[in-house]
Protein backbone atom coordinates (compact mmCIF):
# COMPACT_ATOMS: atom_id res chain seq x y z
CA UNK A 1 0.00 0.00 0.00
CA UNK A 2 1.43 3.45 -0.84
CA UNK A 3 0.30 6.88 -0.25
CA UNK A 4 -2.21 7.06 -3.03
CA UNK A 5 -4.24 4.41 -0.85
CA UNK A 6 -3.50 6.25 2.30
CA UNK A 7 -4.60 9.99 0.63
CA UNK A 8 -7.63 8.32 -0.32
CA UNK A 9 -8.28 7.02 2.85
CA UNK A 10 -8.36 10.78 4.14
CA UNK A 11 -10.47 11.39 1.35
CA UNK A 12 -12.86 9.19 2.22
CA UNK A 13 -13.19 9.71 5.53
CA UNK A 14 -13.51 13.51 5.04
CA UNK A 15 -15.75 12.85 2.95
CA UNK A 16 -17.74 10.55 5.70
CA UNK A 17 -17.17 13.01 8.29
CA UNK A 18 -18.90 15.87 6.04
CA UNK A 19 -21.80 13.75 5.32
CA UNK A 20 -22.50 12.88 9.26
CA UNK A 21 -21.39 15.68 10.47
CA UNK A 22 -24.73 17.12 11.83
CA UNK A 23 -25.57 13.22 12.76
CA UNK A 24 -22.05 14.13 14.93
CA UNK A 25 -22.96 16.71 16.58
CA UNK A 26 -26.31 15.72 17.21
CA UNK A 27 -24.78 12.70 19.11
CA UNK A 28 -22.45 15.15 20.86
CA UNK A 29 -25.27 17.29 22.08
CA UNK A 30 -27.41 14.84 23.45
CA UNK A 31 -24.19 13.61 25.99
CA UNK A 32 -22.08 16.26 25.48
CA UNK A 33 -21.88 20.19 24.25
CA UNK A 34 -22.57 19.40 20.69
CA UNK A 35 -19.46 20.36 18.12
CA UNK A 36 -17.98 16.93 17.31
CA UNK A 37 -19.28 17.23 13.38
CA UNK A 38 -18.15 20.92 13.03
CA UNK A 39 -14.75 19.96 14.83
CA UNK A 40 -14.09 16.83 12.92
CA UNK A 41 -15.08 18.38 9.88
CA UNK A 42 -13.00 21.64 9.89
CA UNK A 43 -10.31 18.84 10.91
CA UNK A 44 -10.64 16.96 7.93
CA UNK A 45 -10.94 19.84 5.50
CA UNK A 46 -7.50 21.25 6.99
CA UNK A 47 -5.72 17.90 6.80
CA UNK A 48 -6.83 18.18 2.98
CA UNK A 49 -5.82 21.26 2.45
CA UNK A 50 -2.51 20.43 3.89
CA UNK A 51 -1.85 17.09 2.11
CA UNK A 52 -3.02 19.08 -0.93
CA UNK A 53 -0.05 21.57 -0.28
CA UNK A 54 2.61 19.17 1.28
CA UNK A 55 1.90 16.46 -1.12
CA UNK A 56 3.43 13.86 1.44
CA UNK A 57 4.91 11.07 -0.12
CA UNK A 58 4.40 8.06 1.68
CA UNK A 59 2.17 6.49 3.97
CA UNK A 60 3.73 7.77 7.18
CA UNK A 61 4.13 11.38 5.97
CA UNK A 62 0.36 11.29 5.12
CA UNK A 63 -0.63 10.24 8.40
CA UNK A 64 2.00 12.68 9.95
CA UNK A 65 0.41 15.25 8.11
CA UNK A 66 -3.44 14.51 9.15
CA UNK A 67 -2.53 14.56 12.88
CA UNK A 68 -0.86 17.74 12.71
CA UNK A 69 -3.92 19.54 11.23
CA UNK A 70 -6.06 17.71 13.81
CA UNK A 71 -3.77 19.17 16.44
CA UNK A 72 -3.79 22.25 14.99
CA UNK A 73 -7.40 23.05 13.60
CA UNK A 74 -10.14 20.42 15.75
CA UNK A 75 -9.67 21.37 19.30
CA UNK A 76 -11.66 20.60 22.18
CA UNK A 77 -10.54 16.77 23.26
CA UNK A 78 -10.78 14.85 19.90
CA UNK A 79 -8.30 17.21 18.39
CA UNK A 80 -5.12 16.07 20.60
CA UNK A 81 -6.71 12.94 20.73
CA UNK A 82 -6.68 11.81 17.12
CA UNK A 83 -4.11 14.44 16.43
CA UNK A 84 -2.02 11.83 18.76
CA UNK A 85 -3.03 8.71 16.75
CA UNK A 86 -2.97 9.46 13.39
CA UNK A 87 0.80 11.05 14.44
CA UNK A 88 1.27 7.55 16.07
CA UNK A 89 0.48 5.59 13.40
CA UNK A 90 2.47 7.80 10.76
CA UNK A 91 5.54 7.54 13.02
CA UNK A 92 5.19 3.81 13.27
CA UNK A 93 4.95 3.28 9.66
CA UNK A 94 8.35 5.31 9.59
CA UNK A 95 9.40 6.59 5.75
CA UNK A 96 9.07 3.33 3.77
CA UNK A 97 6.78 4.38 0.12
CA UNK A 98 4.82 1.33 0.70
CA UNK A 99 3.78 -0.38 3.75
CA UNK A 100 2.48 -4.32 4.29
CA UNK A 101 -0.92 -5.45 6.05
CA UNK A 102 1.23 -6.13 8.79
CA UNK A 103 3.08 -2.48 9.52
CA UNK A 104 -0.99 -1.32 9.11
CA UNK A 105 -1.32 -3.21 11.77
CA UNK A 106 1.20 -1.82 14.47
CA UNK A 107 0.76 1.51 13.23
CA UNK A 108 -3.13 0.98 14.33
CA UNK A 109 -1.65 -0.33 17.53
CA UNK A 110 0.34 2.58 17.58
CA UNK A 111 -2.45 4.96 17.32
CA UNK A 112 -4.15 3.22 20.12
CA UNK A 113 -1.41 3.04 22.93
CA UNK A 114 -0.79 7.10 21.97
CA UNK A 115 -4.53 8.10 22.12
CA UNK A 116 -4.63 5.54 25.67
CA UNK A 117 -1.81 7.71 26.85
CA UNK A 118 -3.06 10.81 26.69
CA UNK A 119 -6.61 10.13 27.20
CA UNK A 120 -5.82 8.29 30.04
CA UNK A 121 -9.27 5.92 28.62
CA UNK A 122 -9.43 2.25 28.98
CA UNK A 123 -12.05 0.52 26.72
CA UNK A 124 -15.49 0.68 28.87
CA UNK A 125 -15.57 4.37 29.38
CA UNK A 126 -17.62 5.58 26.54
CA UNK A 127 -15.31 7.19 24.45
CA UNK A 128 -13.42 6.38 20.87
CA UNK A 129 -11.52 3.81 22.13
CA UNK A 130 -13.97 1.54 22.66
CA UNK A 131 -14.21 1.69 18.74
CA UNK A 132 -10.68 1.39 17.70
CA UNK A 133 -9.76 -1.53 20.92
CA UNK A 134 -11.84 -3.99 19.11
CA UNK A 135 -10.82 -2.83 15.69
CA UNK A 136 -7.19 -3.05 16.45
CA UNK A 137 -8.22 -6.90 17.61
CA UNK A 138 -10.18 -7.87 14.80
CA UNK A 139 -7.34 -6.75 12.38
CA UNK A 140 -4.28 -8.56 14.09
CA UNK A 141 -6.84 -11.66 14.17
CA UNK A 142 -7.25 -11.24 10.45
CA UNK A 143 -3.44 -10.85 9.14
CA UNK A 144 -3.07 -14.02 11.82
CA UNK A 145 -5.40 -15.85 10.62
CA UNK A 146 -3.84 -15.25 7.12
CA UNK A 147 -5.62 -12.39 5.78
CA UNK A 148 -4.47 -9.71 3.87
CA UNK A 149 -5.28 -5.71 4.34
CA UNK A 150 -8.20 -5.90 2.60
CA UNK A 151 -10.04 -8.16 4.72
CA UNK A 152 -8.51 -7.01 8.20
CA UNK A 153 -9.28 -3.41 7.41
CA UNK A 154 -12.77 -4.81 6.71
CA UNK A 155 -12.77 -7.16 10.39
CA UNK A 156 -11.87 -3.65 11.93
CA UNK A 157 -14.28 -1.60 10.31
CA UNK A 158 -16.96 -4.11 11.62
CA UNK A 159 -16.07 -4.63 14.94
CA UNK A 160 -15.29 -0.51 15.14
CA UNK A 161 -19.13 -0.77 14.26
CA UNK A 162 -19.97 -3.46 16.85
CA UNK A 163 -17.80 -1.27 19.44
CA UNK A 164 -20.01 1.70 18.61
CA UNK A 165 -23.33 0.14 19.20
CA UNK A 166 -21.96 -1.44 22.77
CA UNK A 167 -21.03 2.01 23.76
CA UNK A 168 -24.94 2.63 23.97
CA UNK A 169 -26.02 1.21 27.38
CA UNK A 170 -22.37 2.67 28.82
CA UNK A 171 -22.06 4.88 31.59
CA UNK A 172 -19.38 7.92 30.47
CA UNK A 173 -16.35 7.82 32.64
CA UNK A 174 -14.26 10.30 30.26
CA UNK A 175 -14.58 13.79 29.10
CA UNK A 176 -17.50 15.81 28.76
CA UNK A 177 -19.94 12.91 28.73
CA UNK A 178 -18.86 11.89 32.44
CA UNK A 179 -20.81 14.86 34.05
CA UNK A 180 -24.11 13.25 32.96
CA UNK A 181 -23.89 10.19 34.67
CA UNK A 182 -26.32 7.32 34.37
CA UNK A 183 -27.97 10.15 31.94
CA UNK A 184 -25.54 9.23 29.86
CA UNK A 185 -26.47 5.80 28.77
CA UNK A 186 -28.61 5.14 25.99
CA UNK A 187 -26.56 7.15 23.50
CA UNK A 188 -24.30 6.08 21.02
CA UNK A 189 -20.38 7.94 22.10
CA UNK A 190 -20.06 10.81 19.50
CA UNK A 191 -15.79 10.23 19.51
CA UNK A 192 -16.55 6.11 18.67
CA UNK A 193 -18.85 6.82 16.07
CA UNK A 194 -16.72 9.29 14.30
CA UNK A 195 -13.64 6.40 14.78
CA UNK A 196 -16.27 4.07 13.18
CA UNK A 197 -16.63 6.54 10.23
CA UNK A 198 -12.71 6.63 9.99
CA UNK A 199 -12.05 2.96 9.84
CA UNK A 200 -14.92 2.33 7.25
CA UNK A 201 -12.72 4.63 5.12
CA UNK A 202 -10.25 2.68 5.57
CA UNK A 203 -11.73 -0.46 4.30
CA UNK A 204 -13.16 1.16 1.62
CA UNK A 205 -9.77 2.66 0.70
CA UNK A 206 -7.72 -0.64 0.92
CA UNK A 207 -10.46 -2.28 -1.24
CA UNK A 208 -10.50 -0.04 -3.75
CA UNK A 209 -6.45 0.31 -4.15
CA UNK A 210 -6.17 -3.42 -4.20
CA UNK A 211 -9.27 -3.53 -7.30
CA UNK A 212 -7.32 -0.83 -9.13
CA UNK B 1 -31.69 30.81 16.43
CA UNK B 2 -31.85 34.88 16.91
CA UNK B 3 -28.85 36.45 17.16
CA UNK B 4 -26.68 39.67 16.32
CA UNK B 5 -24.20 37.60 14.22
CA UNK B 6 -23.09 37.90 10.67
CA UNK B 7 -21.98 34.37 9.71
CA UNK B 8 -22.40 31.47 12.00
CA UNK B 9 -18.77 30.54 11.26
CA UNK B 10 -17.01 34.17 11.36
CA UNK B 11 -18.25 34.47 14.77
CA UNK B 12 -15.21 34.09 16.82
CA UNK B 13 -13.06 36.36 13.58
CA UNK B 14 -15.38 38.73 14.37
CA UNK B 15 -15.79 39.04 17.48
CA UNK B 16 -11.94 39.51 17.91
CA UNK B 17 -12.20 42.29 15.50
CA UNK B 18 -14.47 44.50 17.82
CA UNK B 19 -11.64 43.73 20.60
CA UNK B 20 -9.38 44.96 19.02
CA UNK B 21 -11.67 48.01 17.86
CA UNK B 22 -12.90 48.52 21.30
CA UNK B 23 -9.52 48.01 23.26
CA UNK B 24 -6.66 49.87 22.41
CA UNK B 25 -5.09 48.54 25.77
CA UNK B 26 -4.95 45.04 24.05
CA UNK B 27 -3.27 43.51 21.01
CA UNK B 28 -5.12 41.07 19.47
CA UNK B 29 -3.35 38.65 17.10
CA UNK B 30 -6.45 37.40 14.63
CA UNK B 31 -3.81 35.33 12.60
CA UNK B 32 -2.46 32.87 15.31
CA UNK B 33 -5.58 33.81 17.47
CA UNK B 34 -4.68 35.47 20.91
CA UNK B 35 -5.09 38.51 22.97
CA UNK B 36 -2.38 39.88 24.66
CA UNK B 37 -1.36 43.13 26.37
CA UNK B 38 -0.92 45.93 23.94
CA UNK B 39 1.94 47.34 25.56
CA UNK B 40 4.28 43.94 25.09
CA UNK B 41 5.47 41.46 27.69
CA UNK B 42 6.92 42.99 31.39
CA UNK B 43 10.68 42.63 31.35
CA UNK B 44 10.99 39.20 33.86
CA UNK B 45 7.73 38.90 35.03
CA UNK B 46 5.93 35.85 35.56
CA UNK B 47 3.74 35.69 32.37
CA UNK B 48 -0.12 34.53 32.86
CA UNK B 49 -2.16 33.07 29.78
CA UNK B 50 -5.09 31.36 30.34
CA UNK B 51 -7.53 30.39 27.38
CA UNK B 52 -10.72 28.71 27.02
CA UNK B 53 -13.63 28.19 24.57
CA UNK B 54 -15.29 31.25 23.60
CA UNK B 55 -18.68 32.58 24.45
CA UNK B 56 -17.96 32.34 28.12
CA UNK B 57 -16.89 37.16 27.90
CA UNK B 58 -15.58 38.96 29.37
CA UNK B 59 -13.66 35.43 30.47
CA UNK B 60 -10.72 35.31 29.35
CA UNK B 61 -10.02 37.98 27.11
CA UNK B 62 -11.59 40.71 29.31
CA UNK B 63 -8.79 40.29 31.86
CA UNK B 64 -6.14 40.64 30.04
CA UNK B 65 -4.24 43.64 31.42
CA UNK B 66 -2.46 45.24 34.26
CA UNK B 67 -2.53 43.17 37.33
CA UNK B 68 -4.45 39.96 35.62
CA UNK B 69 -3.46 37.95 32.98
CA UNK B 70 -0.71 38.56 30.19
CA UNK B 71 -2.52 36.88 27.07
CA UNK B 72 -5.49 34.71 26.47
CA UNK B 73 -6.50 32.70 23.92
CA UNK B 74 -10.50 32.14 22.35
CA UNK B 75 -10.85 28.74 20.89
CA UNK B 76 -14.32 28.70 18.40
CA UNK B 77 -17.12 28.86 20.86
CA UNK B 78 -17.42 26.09 23.42
CA UNK B 79 -14.57 24.54 21.83
CA UNK B 80 -11.17 24.63 23.61
CA UNK B 81 -7.97 26.48 21.90
CA UNK B 82 -5.69 24.22 19.74
CA UNK B 83 -1.74 23.57 20.78
CA UNK B 84 -0.26 26.21 17.93
CA UNK B 85 -1.86 29.14 19.44
CA UNK B 86 -1.31 28.48 23.19
CA UNK B 87 1.86 28.40 21.83
CA UNK B 88 2.10 30.89 20.12
CA UNK B 89 0.77 33.55 23.03
CA UNK B 90 3.29 31.56 25.67
CA UNK B 91 6.08 32.43 23.11
CA UNK B 92 4.68 36.13 22.47
CA UNK B 93 4.30 36.82 26.28
CA UNK B 94 7.18 34.91 27.84
CA UNK B 95 9.81 37.70 29.00
CA UNK B 96 12.07 35.05 31.24
CA UNK B 97 10.37 34.93 34.60
CA UNK B 98 8.57 31.79 33.17
CA UNK B 99 4.88 31.37 32.13
CA UNK B 100 1.56 29.93 34.33
CA UNK B 101 -0.96 28.24 32.34
CA UNK B 102 -4.12 28.38 33.96
CA UNK B 103 -6.29 26.12 32.54
CA UNK B 104 -10.34 25.09 33.42
CA UNK B 105 -10.41 21.71 33.98
CA UNK B 106 -12.03 20.17 30.96
CA UNK B 107 -10.68 17.45 28.97
CA UNK B 108 -9.89 19.32 25.97
CA UNK B 109 -8.76 22.32 27.65
CA UNK B 110 -6.40 20.52 29.72
CA UNK B 111 -5.13 18.26 26.51
CA UNK B 112 -4.49 21.19 24.27
CA UNK B 113 -2.92 23.37 27.15
CA UNK B 114 -0.57 20.11 27.95
CA UNK B 115 0.43 19.50 24.29
CA UNK B 116 1.62 23.84 24.57
CA UNK B 117 3.21 23.76 27.04
CA UNK B 118 4.98 20.75 26.12
CA UNK B 119 6.17 22.44 22.75
CA UNK B 120 6.84 25.70 24.68
CA UNK B 121 9.31 23.79 27.23
CA UNK B 122 11.39 22.16 23.79
CA UNK B 123 11.14 25.63 23.20
CA UNK B 124 13.49 26.46 26.41
CA UNK B 125 10.31 28.23 27.81
CA UNK B 126 9.44 27.49 31.75
CA UNK B 127 5.99 26.35 31.91
CA UNK B 128 3.81 25.59 35.36
CA UNK B 129 0.24 24.73 34.58
CA UNK B 130 -2.61 25.24 37.24
CA UNK B 131 -5.91 23.28 36.77
CA UNK B 132 -8.95 25.34 38.02
CA UNK B 133 -11.27 22.62 39.52
CA UNK B 134 -14.07 24.71 41.35
CA UNK B 135 -17.61 23.33 40.75
CA UNK B 136 -18.82 21.27 43.53
CA UNK B 137 -22.19 20.08 41.29
CA UNK B 138 -19.92 17.54 40.27
CA UNK B 139 -19.87 15.00 42.73
CA UNK B 140 -18.45 11.73 41.80
CA UNK B 141 -14.48 12.41 40.39
CA UNK B 142 -13.45 9.37 41.09
CA UNK B 143 -15.88 8.15 37.90
CA UNK B 144 -15.41 11.57 35.77
CA UNK B 145 -13.66 13.46 34.25
CA UNK B 146 -13.04 15.73 37.39
CA UNK B 147 -15.06 18.92 38.76
CA UNK B 148 -14.80 21.89 36.26
CA UNK B 149 -13.54 24.81 36.52
CA UNK B 150 -15.98 27.51 36.49
CA UNK B 151 -16.25 30.95 38.33
CA UNK B 152 -12.93 30.65 40.38
CA UNK B 153 -10.98 31.61 37.35
CA UNK B 154 -11.78 34.68 38.03
CA UNK B 155 -10.47 34.73 41.18
CA UNK B 156 -7.54 32.75 40.64
CA UNK B 157 -6.29 34.44 37.70
CA UNK B 158 -7.10 38.33 39.68
CA UNK B 159 -4.95 36.64 43.02
CA UNK B 160 -1.85 35.30 40.79
CA UNK B 161 -1.91 38.27 38.61
CA UNK B 162 -1.29 40.24 41.18
CA UNK B 163 1.23 38.41 42.58
CA UNK B 164 2.79 38.04 39.27
CA UNK B 165 2.56 41.61 39.16
CA UNK B 166 4.83 42.29 42.30
CA UNK B 167 7.72 40.45 40.84
CA UNK B 168 6.91 36.88 42.41
CA UNK B 169 8.84 33.81 41.12
CA UNK B 170 6.55 31.07 39.05
CA UNK B 171 6.45 28.74 41.63
CA UNK B 172 5.28 31.52 44.18
CA UNK B 173 2.88 32.64 41.56
CA UNK B 174 1.53 28.48 40.85
CA UNK B 175 1.38 28.16 44.30
CA UNK B 176 -1.06 31.06 44.87
CA UNK B 177 -3.08 30.00 42.01
CA UNK B 178 -3.34 26.68 43.51
CA UNK B 179 -4.43 28.20 47.23
CA UNK B 180 -7.20 30.44 45.68
CA UNK B 181 -8.26 26.93 44.05
CA UNK B 182 -8.11 24.57 46.59
CA UNK B 183 -10.51 27.59 48.74
CA UNK B 184 -12.82 28.03 46.17
CA UNK B 185 -15.92 26.40 45.40
CA UNK B 186 -18.99 27.08 42.38
CA UNK B 187 -22.26 25.86 42.14
CA UNK B 188 -24.23 27.14 39.21
CA UNK B 189 -28.57 26.91 37.94
CA UNK B 190 -29.68 27.11 34.37
CA UNK B 191 -32.59 28.45 34.27
CA UNK B 192 -32.30 28.36 30.08
CA UNK B 193 -30.24 26.63 27.07
CA UNK B 194 -28.05 28.31 25.08
CA UNK B 195 -27.46 28.08 21.13
CA UNK B 196 -24.22 27.79 19.98
CA UNK B 197 -23.98 30.01 16.84
CA UNK B 198 -22.58 27.21 14.35
CA UNK B 199 -25.45 24.82 15.73
CA UNK B 200 -27.98 27.02 15.31
CA UNK B 201 -30.48 24.95 18.45
CA UNK B 202 -30.24 24.75 21.88
CA UNK B 203 -27.20 22.59 23.46
CA UNK B 204 -29.99 20.86 25.66
CA UNK B 205 -33.77 21.27 26.18
CA UNK B 206 -35.52 22.61 29.60
CA UNK B 207 -38.63 23.06 29.82
CA UNK B 208 -40.57 26.40 30.73
CA UNK B 209 -40.96 25.88 34.72
CA UNK B 210 -37.77 23.74 34.72
CA UNK B 211 -34.23 24.89 36.09
CA UNK B 212 -31.05 22.82 35.96
CA UNK B 213 -29.51 22.70 39.41
CA UNK B 214 -25.50 22.42 39.22
CA UNK B 215 -25.37 23.53 35.58
CA UNK B 216 -21.74 23.86 34.21
CA UNK B 217 -20.52 26.56 32.13
CA UNK B 218 -21.25 25.06 28.50
CA UNK B 219 -25.20 23.99 29.56
CA UNK B 220 -23.54 20.58 30.33
CA UNK B 221 -25.74 18.93 33.19
CA UNK B 222 -25.95 19.23 36.73
CA UNK B 223 -27.13 17.00 39.52
CA UNK B 224 -30.65 17.54 38.85
CA UNK B 225 -33.51 18.93 37.27
CA UNK B 226 -35.97 20.78 39.49
CA UNK B 227 -39.30 23.21 38.60
CA UNK B 228 -38.26 26.87 39.15
CA UNK B 229 -38.01 27.91 42.66
CA UNK B 230 -37.67 31.45 43.78
CA UNK B 231 -33.98 33.01 44.07
CA UNK B 232 -33.62 33.05 48.00
CA UNK B 233 -33.94 29.00 47.30
CA UNK B 234 -31.99 29.08 44.37
CA UNK B 235 -28.84 30.64 46.71
CA UNK B 236 -29.66 28.32 49.44
CA UNK B 237 -29.32 25.25 47.36
CA UNK B 238 -26.29 26.72 45.58
CA UNK B 239 -25.25 27.80 48.99
CA UNK B 240 -25.78 24.63 50.57
CA UNK B 241 -23.88 22.62 47.92
CA UNK B 242 -20.86 24.49 48.47
CA UNK B 243 -20.29 24.45 51.97
CA UNK B 244 -21.24 20.98 52.71
CA UNK B 245 -18.37 20.55 50.65
CA UNK B 246 -15.67 23.24 51.96
CA UNK B 247 -17.08 24.47 55.92
CA UNK B 248 -16.53 28.63 55.33
CA UNK B 249 -16.01 30.80 58.36
CA UNK B 250 -13.91 34.28 58.24
CA UNK B 251 -13.07 36.59 55.55
CA UNK B 252 -14.81 35.38 51.73
CA UNK B 253 -15.23 37.00 48.56
CA UNK B 254 -17.94 35.77 46.58
CA UNK B 255 -19.19 36.08 43.03
CA UNK B 256 -22.49 36.10 42.16
CA UNK B 257 -22.20 35.66 38.29
CA UNK B 258 -24.55 35.89 35.43
CA UNK B 259 -24.59 33.20 33.01
CA UNK B 260 -25.31 35.71 30.08
CA UNK B 261 -28.82 35.95 29.92
CA UNK B 262 -30.04 37.08 33.35
CA UNK B 263 -29.99 40.95 33.92
CA UNK B 264 -28.27 42.35 37.15
CA UNK B 265 -31.07 43.15 39.14
CA UNK B 266 -32.02 39.29 39.64
CA UNK B 267 -28.44 38.70 40.23
CA UNK B 268 -28.51 41.40 43.40
CA UNK B 269 -32.12 39.55 44.30
CA UNK B 270 -29.63 36.12 44.80
CA UNK B 271 -26.96 38.84 45.79
CA UNK B 272 -29.18 39.46 48.82
CA UNK B 273 -29.75 36.11 49.70
CA UNK B 274 -26.42 34.96 49.66
CA UNK B 275 -25.63 37.87 51.60
CA UNK B 276 -28.29 36.36 54.70
CA UNK B 277 -27.46 33.11 54.49
CA UNK B 278 -23.62 33.95 54.90
CA UNK B 279 -24.19 35.90 57.71
CA UNK B 280 -26.58 34.01 59.58
CA UNK B 281 -23.46 31.32 59.84
CA UNK B 282 -21.45 33.49 60.71
CA UNK B 283 -19.07 34.20 57.54
CA UNK B 284 -18.50 37.72 56.63
CA UNK B 285 -18.35 38.64 52.91
CA UNK B 286 -14.95 40.62 52.71
CA UNK B 287 -14.82 41.11 49.07
CA UNK B 288 -17.54 40.69 45.74
CA UNK B 289 -18.73 40.41 42.66
CA UNK B 290 -22.17 40.94 40.95
CA UNK B 291 -22.19 40.66 37.09
CA UNK B 292 -21.37 39.26 33.94
CA UNK B 293 -17.61 37.90 34.28
CA UNK B 294 -17.94 33.99 33.29
CA UNK B 295 -20.90 33.39 30.62
CA UNK B 296 -22.22 30.75 29.00
CA UNK B 297 -23.70 32.60 25.33
CA UNK B 298 -27.25 33.81 26.28
CA UNK B 299 -27.84 31.01 29.14
CA UNK B 300 -30.19 32.64 31.63
CA UNK B 301 -29.02 31.42 35.48
CA UNK B 302 -26.33 32.38 37.78
CA UNK B 303 -23.36 31.02 39.62
CA UNK B 304 -21.89 31.50 43.51
CA UNK B 305 -18.70 30.90 43.85
CA UNK B 306 -17.10 31.55 47.37
CA UNK B 307 -13.03 31.75 47.95
CA UNK B 308 -11.70 31.98 51.37
CA UNK B 309 -9.77 34.73 51.79
CA UNK B 310 -6.29 34.93 53.65
CA UNK B 311 -5.11 38.18 54.89
CA UNK B 312 -2.52 37.81 51.86
CA UNK B 313 -5.10 37.13 49.41
CA UNK B 314 -7.20 40.47 50.57
CA UNK B 315 -3.97 42.05 49.80
CA UNK B 316 -3.68 40.39 46.47
CA UNK B 317 -7.80 41.30 45.50
CA UNK B 318 -7.54 44.70 45.98
CA UNK B 319 -4.05 45.02 44.11
CA UNK B 320 -4.69 47.00 41.30
CA UNK B 321 -6.31 45.56 38.21
CA UNK B 322 -6.55 47.28 34.99
CA UNK B 323 -8.64 44.89 32.45
CA UNK B 324 -11.49 45.93 30.53
CA UNK B 325 -13.98 43.75 32.41
CA UNK B 326 -12.07 44.04 35.79
CA UNK B 327 -10.35 47.81 37.21
CA UNK B 328 -9.89 49.23 40.38
CA UNK B 329 -7.37 51.11 42.19
CA UNK B 330 -5.25 52.38 39.03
Amino acid sequence: MDATIFKAWIAGAAELVTGNAVHLTDLDAAIGDGDHGLNMNRGFQAALLMIEQTAPATPGAVLNTVGRAMISKVGGASGPLYGTGFRSAGKALGEDPTVSAEQLGAALQAALAGIQQLGAAVEGDKTMVDALTPAVSAYSAAVVGGGGAVQATRAAADASARGLEATIPLVARKGRASYLGPRSAGHQDPGAASMTLILSALAAAVEAGAQS
Amino acid sequence: MKKLINEPDQVLSDALRGVAAAHPSLAVNSVERYVARAGGPTPGKVALVSGGGSGHEPLHGGFVGYGMLDAACPGEVFTSPVPDQILAATKAVSSGGGVLHIVKNYTGDVLNFQMAADLAGDAGIEVQTVVVNDDVAVEDSTWTAGRRGTGATVFVEKIAGALAERGADLSSVAAVAREVNERSRSFGVALTACTVPANGKPGFELADDEIELGVGIHGEPGRTRSKLVSAKQIAEISLDAITSDLPLSGDVAVMVNGMGGTPLIELYIVYAAVADYLKARGVTIARSLVGNYITSLEMAGCMVTVGKLTPQLTNLWDAPVETPALRWGR
